[in-house]
């Protein structure tokens, strides 16, 4: 083994120097002008590999925020009789205790739960934390580029994302609260501080946080297009782009082609909230107030959030595809199954993303007739998403299937996201979504498909690429602990869910729907998925140690390639240093998926192709 | 004291798995990479095959455990007449989605397992194949197929407006936070105009009461009237954000918008009364209904169909409830009968009555259909 693996880099050397393209590239040993201290090295870094892991590190924050916040509200779904006196010392007067000593989570913010979770899950761990990470360190060394076109507009890229952190973290110590009207921020309930007290300066602070959100996914997503275009090495044609790329690729479009929307919408709401305009208001009587504004229309909002919403959704998901293709393939070490297929799929999803997005409002009040067409083009979007689960599954089929934590997470990730996707076809129907809107079958549905699958795709691309980002492994068993656990646990807080969403159970329903009586008869089951969240909850602190742990104390890489993988980020030193290759950069000669060709275990993409050899991917 | 107990749990958990990481990396150097992954690859094969056992097996026991919150099956039917071609599409739908759940998941853990690593394995070279991805971008294709024609179908006829001359009755409901007023037309079957600016806390829909149209109005209390077997027409308006017209029984969910009066026509097929009989026949219907009562009345005697918000609307969101009762046309006409006009018994004569001192050319009360096209008086 270990001469085959010396032999392995012994070939990728010689290669490197008689085929890799000098571009008259000099290392510095001892660090260069942009890497000399310890500032410019790990906080105000332009070298692209750290700025994706700055995007990581914000994304793991976030992302144990979101999930203690789902803890929270989850207590008081699943037993809303408790008493939570014990949250007081960290919610403080959100807890309010009565004179009999017990302590109730208030319903202003338990609604701020759910909204502050939806918004950091959705757009900070899910876009930036797994896009950003991802994008950042893949982009450059997949296509062999030394680094982002613009390294200076990716550090701004992270430092806008760092400063809407800020103010979204901020936000929640206001006296009002956080904002408390849904991730969606519907007008008029986000546009009037007097109909809740988290539109009032929760909702000034959410506004902020979004708008310099949107400016880090902008200048993220400008850098990734222009860097996959223009800095590709010499061979790397587009249909030899590992689908990794494929996916960073069209999800950077789909951001820059939508996020703006968002942007003007979330302005006009601005303009609504504190310079007297009218765009979403009409004729409302808020607390006996009567408001002279009249002409504007709420569902002008929906419809400028749901066009970047529902490629939001896509922008999630995307990438999460991307890496569990490069990581099945690679551990099946077996090509991808259809790779044309695969990225023909991605770009017909990229682009019926732009034509779906009013079926988040088949019961808003929009003319029915206009539904006819959502309802046609959201469905069409199941046949290429079947075309890529037949193909992973078919990927996986006659291989010689190495189990590690990064490839059972793909596994994972193709089961969750069949499962989720099965319910979007429910529910994309606008007849059954009469009954369905709004239950918490649209949150079983959601959290499958976007949350926990995109979750996987991220945990799979960590447990994989942690080696490139850190020079160390992450433990293995503890990985598997951490897969099957989760696994597991997942499917057991979001089945249930959709039992209670056919039985008609509305979701954002404080007391759980204890007030009517269609819907309260569900507390054991509500009990039942309050105690798989915490589970989870704390299934997931085996991965955040296994992290932490092992960046300081892993095992050691000692080869460059430790998957045998055909990918280009793999010829690298183990200590990537800025500007990626000390030396020549390699060309690519072939696609990145020739695992287990002519006898072959693999043939990286640098290795040329013998004489009359087929090379798949430029077909 | 919380605190620091949960502290020292974490840290102690941290410990714990740390340790664990550290024994499990030395024995992996003991044993050597190849047996590590033979045991990985052993155990994780049968873990595959075991998930995928226990997996189908749970989604297939908690199916039948929940049967009755199917929609269109044993309790959970529909009470409104387009509700059940609704109902169907579900039911064609979940076999669909169910087969093709059924067999991917078992095709995915069981290749996992059957193809899991092994040094005398080798994974066949398998790049493409057009003819399978042709067979497999057709099937869904032509599945979608089905279920889009038959989804329009349901949906344009349930969406359907009244058609001119049709024989139906509108009501109104206004959604604030945090409940639903329910106004009703009174004799003449038609309701006054309205206009947000007159809203006082005496008239909390802003009736324009120089409209003789208002006068019969009728705004009712916590339980609303239906006649079975009749088209209504909800008129559905938001005073202040945004909130839904939501009633599960009947299929029918529809956002309350202000500025922008939106509708619902559903035709209820079922009273209450046949509704609790239908509900009569399964256990958890025959279960007291209240817990702490056990000799009191059962859960299906007690049943009502309920009118709930399904729009994020605040924080009192999940509270905005009312009772709707579909009863006979005799019982509906006996009860709205009885119900008073708003004009009559509120502002008729009060200082805020744009008729004060006037004298009415007809009685409030009783609005013929046919409005005489003269206005009163401004």
């Amino acid at each position: 083994m270990a001469n085959a693996v010396t032999a392995v880099e012994t070939l990728e050397e010689k290669l490197t120097q008689e085929l890799g393209y000098d571009d008259h590239f000099h290392e510095h040993h001892h660090g260069d002008k942009y890497q000399s201290n310890f500032l410019t090295t790990y906080i105000f870094s332009t070298d692209h590999k750290m700025i994706g892991r700055q995007f990581l590190m914000t994304g793991i924050f976030w992302a144990i925020m979101g999930a203690a916040m789902s803890i929270v509200f989850r207590l008081q779904l699943g037993f809303p009789e408790a008493d939570m006196a014990w949250l007081r010392p960290i919610l403080g007067k959100w807890i309010q205790v009565n004179e009999a000593g017990i302590g109730k989570l208030d319903p202003e913010f338990y609604y701020s739960l759910v909204t502050i979770h939806g918004t950091v899950l959705v757009f900070f761990v899910l876009t930036a934390g797994l896009s950003g990470t991802f994008s950042n360190l893949l982009i450059p060394l997949q296509i062999g580029a030394r680094d982002m076109a613009s390294p200076l507009l990716n550090a701004f890229s992270y430092w806008f994302f760092f400063l809407a952190s800020v103010v979204m973290f901020l936000s929640l110590f206001l006296s009002t609260g956080p904002f408390s009207g849904g991730w969606t921020a519907y007008p008029p309930l986000s546009a009037l501080p007097q109909a809740s007290e988290g539109s009032g300066a929760g909702m000034t602070m959410w506004i902020v946080a979004m708008a310099m959100f949107i400016v880090s996914a902008l200048l993220g997503g400008i850098n990734y297009v222009t860097t996959v275009l223009n800095l590709r090495t010499k061979g790397m044609n587009l249909w030899r782009m590992p689908l990794t790329i494929w996916a960073f690729f069209v999800t950077a479009i789909l951001g820059i082609l939508s996020f703006p929307v968002l942007l003007s919408g979330v302005l006009l709401l601005m303009f609504d909230r504190s310079m007297g305009t009218s765009f979403y208001l009409s004729e409302i009587v808020v607390g006996g107030q009567i408001l002279d504004r009249v002409g504007g229309s709420p569902i002008l909002f929906q419809h400028l959030f749901w066009f970047l919403g529902h490629p939001e959704v896509y922008i999630i998901i995307l990438p999460a595809m991307g890496i569990v293709s490069e990581v099945l393939s690679v551990n099946a070490r077996k090509p991808i199954f259809g790779y044309r297929a695969m990225v023909l799929s991605i770009l017909a999803i990229g682009f019926l993303s732009f034509i779906v997005w009013a079926h988040h409002m088949f019961m808003s009040g929009v003319n029915p007739f206009i539904s006819n067409f959502f309802v046609v083009f959201t469905l069409i979007i199941a046949v290429p998403s079947a075309v890529k689960v037949f193909n992973w599954i078919s990927t996986v089929y006659a291989s010689n299937f190495r189990f590690n934590a990064a490839s059972l997470f793909s596994v994972g990730f193709v089961s969750m996201f069949i499962s989720g996707g099965l319910t979007g076809i429910f529910l994309g129907n606008s007849a059954i979504d009469i009954q369905l809107h709004d239950t918490y079958f649209v949150v079983a549905h959601f959290h499958i498909v976007m949350g926990i699958a995109a979750f996987f795709g991220m945990f799979a691309g960590i447990y994989h690429w942690f080696p490139k980002m850190f020079g160390r492994f992450m433990n293995e068993t503890l990985g598997k602990v951490h897969f099957w656990g989760t696994m597991i646990g997942a499917y057991a807080i979001f089945w249930p869910m959709h039992y209670t969403g056919m039985a008609g159970m509305p979701r954002r329903y404080y007391d759980g729907g204890a007030s009517f009586d269609a819907f309260r008869h569900f507390t054991e089951l509500n009990q039942f998925i309050t105690v798989a969240a915490i589970v989870v909850f704390f299934l997931q602190l085996v991965f955040v140690i296994n992290f932490f742990y092992s960046i300081f104390s892993g095992r050691k890489m000692t080869v460059k390639n430790p998957w045998g993988a055909n990918t280009l980020e793999w010829t690298t030193p183990i200590h990537t240093g800025h500007g990626n290759w000390p030396g020549n950069i390699p060309t690519v000669q072939r696609w990145s998926y020739d695992y287990g060709k002519d006898g072959e275990e693999f043939i990286p993409q640098y290795v040329p192709l013998k004489e009359g050899e087929h090379d798949h991917g430029g077909h | 004291m919380t605190v620091l107990i949960i502290v020292l749990c974490i840290i102690l958990i941290t410990i714990v798995l740390v340790q664990i990481g550290k024994v499990t990396e030395l024995t992996a150097q003991i044993k050597g990479e190849r047996e590590v992954m033979r045991d990985s690859s052993k155990w994780n094969g049968y873990l595959s095959v075991g998930f995928l056992v226990v997996f189908l097996l749970a989604v297939f026991i908690s199916a039948w455990e929940y049967k009755n919150q199917m929609l269109g099956y044993g309790p959970h039917t529909s009470a409104s007449e387009h509700g059940a071609s609704l109902d169907s599409l579900f039911d064609v739908t979940l076999i669909f989605t169910g087969i093709v759940f059924v067999l991917t998941h078992i095709a995915l853990f069981w290749f996992a397992y059957k193809y899991r690593w092994s040094e005398n394995r080798k994974a066949e070279f398998i790049s493409h194949d057009n003819r399978l991805e042709v067979v497999w971008t057709a099937i869904p294709a032509v599945v979608m197929t089905l279920l889009v024609v038959r989804g329009l179908d349901t949906w344009n006829t349930a969406m359907a407006d009244v058609a001119p001359g049709e024989d139906f009755i509108e009501i109104e409901a206004t959604a604030q936070q945090f409940n639903w007023i329910i106004r009703y037309p009174g004799p003449d079957g038609k309701l006054g105009t309205r206009d947000y600016k007159l809203t006082t806390s005496n008239n909390q829909v802003g009736q324009d009461f120089t409209d003789r149209k208002n006068w019969d109005d009728v705004l009712v209390g916590q339980e609303m009237y239906l006649p079975v077997g009749k088209k209504v027409r909800v008129r559905i308006i938001a005073k202040d954000v945004l909130h839904n017209f939501y009633l599960p029984q009947f299929r029918v969910k529809m956002d309350a918008v202000p500025g922008m009066p939106t509708y619902f026509v559903f035709t209820p097929v079922k009273t209450t009364a046949e509704y609790r009989n239908e509900l009569r026949k399964y256990p958890e219907y025959n279960e007291p209904y209240d817990p702490a009562d056990p000799t009191g009345p059962k859960r299906w005697e007690k049943f009502e169909y309920e009118l709930a918000c399904a729009e994020l609307c605040g924080k009192g969101h999940y509270s905005m409830k009312r009772i709707l009762r579909v009863v006979s046309q005799e019982e509906f006409d006996a009860w709205y009968k009885k119900e008073p006009s708003y004009y009559v018994s509120q502002i008729r004569g009060k200082d805020d009555d744009p008729n004060k001192g006037k004298i009415l050319d007809i009685d409030p009360a009783e609005v013929p259909a046919a409005v005489p096209v003269e206005e009163p008086a401004k």
